[in-house]
């Protein structure tokens, strides 16, 4: 379960050694792609424009809309315009002194395995490659050219959302760094989409440059993997479905910050306190952040995933041999579920490179003890998890030569805005607030921001614990210790919860035994035939793990009742949220302690969760949703709401 | 650009004219013969070229005549022995350098061939007495000799030759039998429904598909039935261009009876100094000319094929019918599981007054494969039109013969020269089409023109006659050279498909790096040489033909993992858009995919005929179903 990863290597140390302005101007000659076909920026856009696919697309939409078909390039050719990149090398020779000043500033150290970017040269030569960093702040994307541009690799484009491009100059100096810009949603916008596709496509085949997105999608608020999208990873696959290029590298990148800039940002954001939109003087403000300490970043370049081999046996390619390849096709049945499967392997992999610091151990076990804990308990409970965790095969940095009760006074100093500490006694609190007199639900909201702030933390290592922690679950609910039981209601939790973790949809059963063997290895379980029995020491790591999922069990039982007690008749999408943010309020002073059912990510979750379990229906898109609840219809979930 | 390219090869081939005297200007009637073996010219016509006993002039174990083999000699140089091809008896220098330069082989590393046939390693013929009994009363020619059972046991699928040339010899037929006419087969169809024995039909033997291997599931005695006796053209009809003639005739013979008399037939497949009518009739061959003249679908007038439920033909010789699904295509590419072909009436055509080779080199392959879609496109395709890709082009190369003067060798260089300078063009991505152009003088030169300004539009410079004619050279010597590479652990062997134009690049690059991945991950030590051409050029696509070899010392099972490979590039080909097959066939190597390949109601259609027309499986070879 162990594997073997590669050590790090600290970017910040060179540069604090040499000159900024040296390292910005110095040659740069990056490794190319054997099979790269020369072109400029502007080339490309020409080359997408007369591609046999967006011709057809233009004639197609033109004869369906009666617009001319001039008409419609031109649209086609201001979406090309909009969205395009122009990346240039002064710009990114610019950001690489801004940042290089900015980054010792902000980190102690960015860590890169060095490793994965051998593996990277070797496959940038190879065949196209494809970069997927996970999403954690909006630092990511920087990161990733700066450090491509500090190991002469080629410098990726990058999809990023059109949000940027409001920020006037930001945006137009990310575009010059190698952003291309896409529309949020543009549903049914043929043109669009065919643009956007052939784009991409266009700079994949030619080997104009790594393509970087974000299977995410956008930045997870919660430090938890997003549900990844399947949309990008189509285009960028279908050139080798189509036999157009030989194979496909996607090189999954794993990005994580001990602390995390947007850290309250995001808390905010999900107890509905609006975003700021993005603006260029909105980002001088946040020049605050420049003067704290955010820890160390890491930054992991996994092994390069060859979508040949994934493909290999899930995709008869000649399913595109009878249509010409210019004419655009929706993926298949087999096509979808594949792009599906493929998705959640890659973030499973981002999850699994993503390291790990002791204070999200320690956030773990803070949350789960509201009232706080005594130092040195602290201390040996951290300890204690630190080696389940690294059982489990966590990818834990944890100082070599230190004390447990140094590293975890060290954390503490880190993140001391999240906590109160007193005689020895830590606790999670509220501490830069002015001592004013407030509202109680100002108070509540208040508490809920470090509540959530210190949950991102503990999301980054869920997944660590997430089988064993659902098997425990089902043991608990479970009215035997028969297998199959046990199975049924892992099963049940699995399904509950797969909007809220990366779960790949059809590992039930693998999921299930890697937690029976986890467990079973560490002693907490004897897994016989027909029966799962729990060891005589197990009972506290099984406890530990069940209330690890506790806050979101309490949570969705919090939109349960409040679907089964407040609403009538319907209810709209857009009053859901605040709906059940008011009501998880109410509860929340009426003694109970859920603060995390004020997330407008768990609320979305479970609603999602509910509609794909049938539990609830959508009536009409956008509008209104029909509850057929009524305990009776959702039998199953009975056993565990009623256990709370 | 384009005139001035064209202008200075003008002067290039005035220069050329100076140099070098050009005799085959003159008698300009010279057939494609010059590439492949010449016939003793003393030899009488009529007289049979394929005699009964074929090991007396044709290898046991590796391709074609005995007296014709490649070696290297004592100084290492490569050479060609025996008298009957052009390069017979020539030293080729950069051959050696070629040979151990790509496959990593070394002259000292000999794997040299047992060197004859161990009869005893020949299982006893499992013999049905009656059969042979009746077959001896109906007067007809039979043998069960071990050389003569061994000899059509095979075709020339690598690992067949392989295997023979370890001495291995698996499952053989048992008897193998004569027949000299139409009425012989007829009788000897009878026999095998009549006692029940396995009939598989032999016409050159050029298999390489493993039509030929006996099915190990085969319980009964197993009769070759050897067409090559059947080898008579029975009439010439002058007045349709159609002739008559018996099916087990090969290739060569039949164009050089036909030239005899004026005609040709224009068909001329790769193999076809030893592949039979017969065999082209049940494989869709498919000739180089084929622009011309057709493939043999399109040059077969009227069939007859003797099966277990009797003789089918066609009432008539008009020219087409509407009479429902054409019967001819149930016997086309049959692969011999329905009957044996025995007479044809085929079109005939005058040899045309005047011949010419040509040749043109583009920058990389990418042009050159714009350029044959160009001719396809406005339907000017020479008789023949082949595109080499870079390596192949090496190849060829390598293949030149020890030039005799100097003036040649001197021109050689300028040529060089003014390609890679003065032209710019990359020697490691230039590519080169052959071609052949054929009819009346005056169109002939006519249509070269048009030919070679179409090239210049995609960067196409021509470069003479010579490299053309090596090109095609190559061919017909090719399986020759493999024989030589197994002397020296190398492997390798060839096979094709065909492919909408759109595809061709993406399928060739594709295939061609797939045999290389391949190679590697079965721990094949050097890159394996993998290689392409466009061979053919249709209207909607054209055909690709791949040659694949490799250095296997060290390995302990080459042969597996040449099949594995082949596999695996078939499969690629699958996914990119390719056909199972161009002209090859599928024999029993590529049954697997028919399903697939035809869906499952083509498959049960042609199943279903061969129910109606073979109940007892008396054509049990195996192949296609």
């Amino acid at each position: 379960m162990l594997k073997k990863r590669d050590d790090f290597e600290d970017i910040l140390e060179e540069r604090r050694r040499s000159s900024d302005l040296r390292y910005a101007l110095r040659c740069y000659t990056p490794t190319l792609y054997r099979g790269l076909v020369p072109c400029k920026a502007s080339m490309l856009k020409s080359i997408v424009l007369q591609s046999d696919h967006l011709q057809y697309v233009i004639k197609q939409v033109s004869s369906e809309s009666g617009e001319s078909t001039e008409g419609v390039s031109e649209e086609a050719s201001l979406i090309l315009d909009e969205m395009a990149h122009c990346l240039q090398l002064s710009t990114i020779r610019f950001f690489a002194f801004t940042l290089s000043k900015a980054f010792k500033r902000l980190f102690r150290s960015v860590c890169v395995n060095e490793e994965g970017i051998q593996r990277l040269q070797q496959a940038v030569q190879e065949h196209p490659v494809v970069l997927l960093p996970s999403h954690r702040s909006y630092m990511d994307f920087l990161m990733m050219s700066y450090l491509l541009y500090t190991y002469d690799l080629p410098l990726p484009v990058i999809a990023a959302g059109m949000d940027f491009m409001s920020m006037k100059f930001v945006g137009e100096m990310l575009r010059m760094s190698g952003a291309f810009f896409i529309r949020r949603s543009f549903g049914g916008d043929k043109l669009y989409w065919a643009v956007f596709s052939e784009y991409v496509k266009t700079m994949l085949r030619n080997g104009y440059a790594p393509i970087e997105f974000f299977l995410e999608g956008t930045r997870s608020r919660t430090c938890k993997s997003l549900t990844p999208k399947t949309g990008l990873l189509n285009i960028v696959m279908e050139p080798f479905f189509k036999g157009e290029l030989f194979d496909v590298n996607l090189v999954p990148v794993s990005i994580s910050y001990e602390r995390i800039l947007e850290e309250s940002l995001y808390a905010r954001e999900l107890l509905g306190i609006p975003k700021p939109k993005e603006s260029t003087s909105g980002l001088l403000k946040a020049r605050r952040v420049l003067s704290e300490d955010y820890g160390s970043m890491y930054v992991y370049f996994g092994h390069p995933v060859s979508v040949r081999s994934l493909a290999e046996g899930k995709i008869n390619r000649s399913q595109y041999n009878l249509l010409p390849r210019y004419i655009p096709q929706k993926p298949s049945a087999d096509t979808h579920e594949f792009l599906s499967d493929a998705a959640f392997r890659l973030v499973r992999i981002q999850e699994e490179n993503m390291v790990l610091k002791p204070w999200v151990l320690i956030a773990t076990l803070l949350l789960q003890n509201p009232d706080g804990l005594d130092l040195s308990s602290l201390a040996e409970q951290t300890d204690w998890l630190r080696h389940l965790a690294l059982a489990f095969g966590a990818f834990l940095d944890w100082p070599d030569h230190e004390a447990c009760s140094e590293v975890v006074s060290c954390s503490l100093a880190l993140h001391r805005h999240l906590l109160s500490v007193s005689a020895g006694h830590v606790q999670l609190s509220v501490t830069d607030v002015p001592q004013v007199e407030t509202t109680p639900e100002e108070a509540v909201f208040h508490q809920a921001v470090v509540v959530l702030s210190c949950a991102s933390y503990r999301n980054q290592i869920l997944h660590v614990f997430l089988r064993p922690a659902l098997l425990a679950m089902a043991m608990q609910s479970a009215n035997s210790n028969r297998k199959d039981d046990v199975y049924n209601g892992f099963n049940f939790l699995r399904k509950v919860f797969s909007n809220e973790f990366i779960l790949c949809p059809g590992d039930s059963v693998q999921d299930f035994e890697e937690a029976c063997y986890l467990l079973m290895k560490r002693g907490v379980l004897q897994v016989l035939e027909h029966e799962i029995v729990m060891s005589a020491s197990g009972h506290s790591t099984l406890a530990f793990l069940s209330s690890v999922l506790d806050p979101f069990l309490q949570g969705y039982q919090v939109v349960c009742r409040y679907l089964c007690e407040e609403t009538n008749e319907n209810l709209t999408e857009k009053e859901f949220i605040p709906a059940v943010r008011s009501f998880a309020l109410k509860l929340i002073l009426a003694g109970n302690t859920c603060y995390e059912a004020l997330s407008s990510d768990l609320q979305k979750n479970a609603l999602a969760a509910f509609l794909r379990l049938k539990a609830v229906r959508k009536l009409c898109l956008f509008t209104f949703l029909f509850l057929c609840h009524t305990g009776g219809k959702i039998p199953t979930q009975k056993p565990i709401l009623a256990r709370l | 650009m384009a005139s001035n390219s064209s202008s200075a090869q003008q002067r290039l081939r005035i220069i050329a004219g100076h140099l070098q005297k050009r005799p085959e200007e003159e008698n300009a009637s010279v057939a494609a013969q010059e590439c492949k073996a010449e016939a003793p010219r003393s030899e009488p016509s009529s007289a049979t070229p394929v005699p009964r006993r074929r090991q007396e002039i044709m290898k046991w174990n590796g391709w074609g005549y005995s007296d014709s083999r490649f070696l290297f000699n004592k100084k290492g140089q490569a050479e060609f022995t025996g008298k009957r091809y052009r390069l017979s008896g020539l030293i080729l220098p950069s051959l050696k350098d070629w040979f151990e330069g790509t496959f990593g082989a070394n002259l000292q590393h000999r794997s040299p061939a047992t060197p004859s046939l161990n009869l005893s390693a020949v299982a006893p013929p499992h013999l049905n007495q009656p059969f042979v009994e009746d077959l001896k009363a109906a007067g007809l020619s039979v043998s069960h000799d071990p050389e003569d059972r061994v000899f059509r046991a095979h075709g020339h699928c690598l690992h067949e030759v392989f295997a023979l040339r370890e001495g291995r010899i698996g499952r053989v037929p048992d008897v193998v039998v004569w027949p000299s006419c139409h009425n012989d087969v007829e009788k000897i169809v009878e026999l095998a429904c009549k006692h029940n024995v396995c009939l598989i039909p032999y016409g050159g033997g050029t298999s390489v598909s493993s039509a030929l291997e006996c099915p190990r599931e085969e319980t009964r005695s197993i009769v070759s039935l050897d067409t090559s006796q059947m080898n008579r053209i029975l009439w010439i009809d002058e007045k349709n261009l159609t002739a008559h003639v018996e099916a087990g005739i090969i290739g060569q013979d039949l164009e050089r009876q036909l030239n005899e008399r004026g005609y040709c037939t224009g068909h001329e497949p790769d193999s076809m100094e030893f592949s039979s009518l017969g065999g082209w009739v049940a494989t869709r061959a498919s000739g180089m000319k084929k622009n011309i003249y057709g493939n043999i679908e399109d040059l077969v007038v009227h069939i007859k094929m003797v099966t277990p439920r009797g003789v089918i033909e066609k009432s008539c010789l008009g020219p087409r019918m509407s009479t429902g699904p054409d019967i001819h295509h149930f016997i086309l590419g049959s692969e011999g599981t329905l009957g044996v072909v025995t007479e044809v009436t085929l079109k005939i055509r005058p040899v045309p007054e005047y011949q010419k080779y040509g040749s043109v080199v583009f920058p990389n392959f990418q042009q050159g494969v714009a350029c044959l879609r160009e001719v396809a496109r406005q339907r000017c395709a020479p008789a023949s039109i082949r595109l080499m890709d870079n390596e192949q082009f090496q190849f060829g190369h390598a293949l030149k013969p020890q030039v005799s003067s100097i003036f040649t060798s001197f021109l050689d260089g300028l040529k060089k020269f003014y390609i890679t300078k003065f032209k710019g063009f990359d020697p490691h991505h230039l590519c080169v089409a052959t071609l052949l152009f054929e009819g009346d003088r005056g169109k002939v030169l006519q249509h070269e023109k048009q030919v070679y300004d179409i090239a210049a539009k995609f960067g196409g410079l021509a470069a003479g006659e010579d490299n053309g004619q090596r090109g095609y050279m190559l061919t017909f010597v090719i399986a020759y050279l493999r024989d030589l590479g197994m002397d020296y652990y190398v492997i390798g062997e060839s096979f094709e498909t065909s492919v909408p134009w759109d595809r061709v690049l993406d399928l060739c690059r594709n295939v061609k790096e797939r045999i290389v991945r391949e190679c590697k991950e079965r721990g094949v030590q050097f890159p394996p040489l993998s290689t392409c051409r466009v061979t053919q050029t249709y209207d909607a696509g054209a055909c690709v033909y791949f040659y694949f070899a490799f250095n296997y010392r060290g390995l302990s099972d080459p042969v597996h993992i040449y099949e594995q490979v082949e596999h695996a590039a078939r499969e690629e080909i699958l996914a990119n858009g390719g056909s199972l097959s161009h002209h090859h066939g599928v024999g029993k190597l590529r049954k697997e995919w028919m399903k697939a390949s035809v869906s499952g109601v083509g498959l049960g259609m042609l199943k279903s005929v061969k129910e109606y027309v073979d109940p007892q499986n008396i054509f049990g070879n195996g192949n296609l179903l």
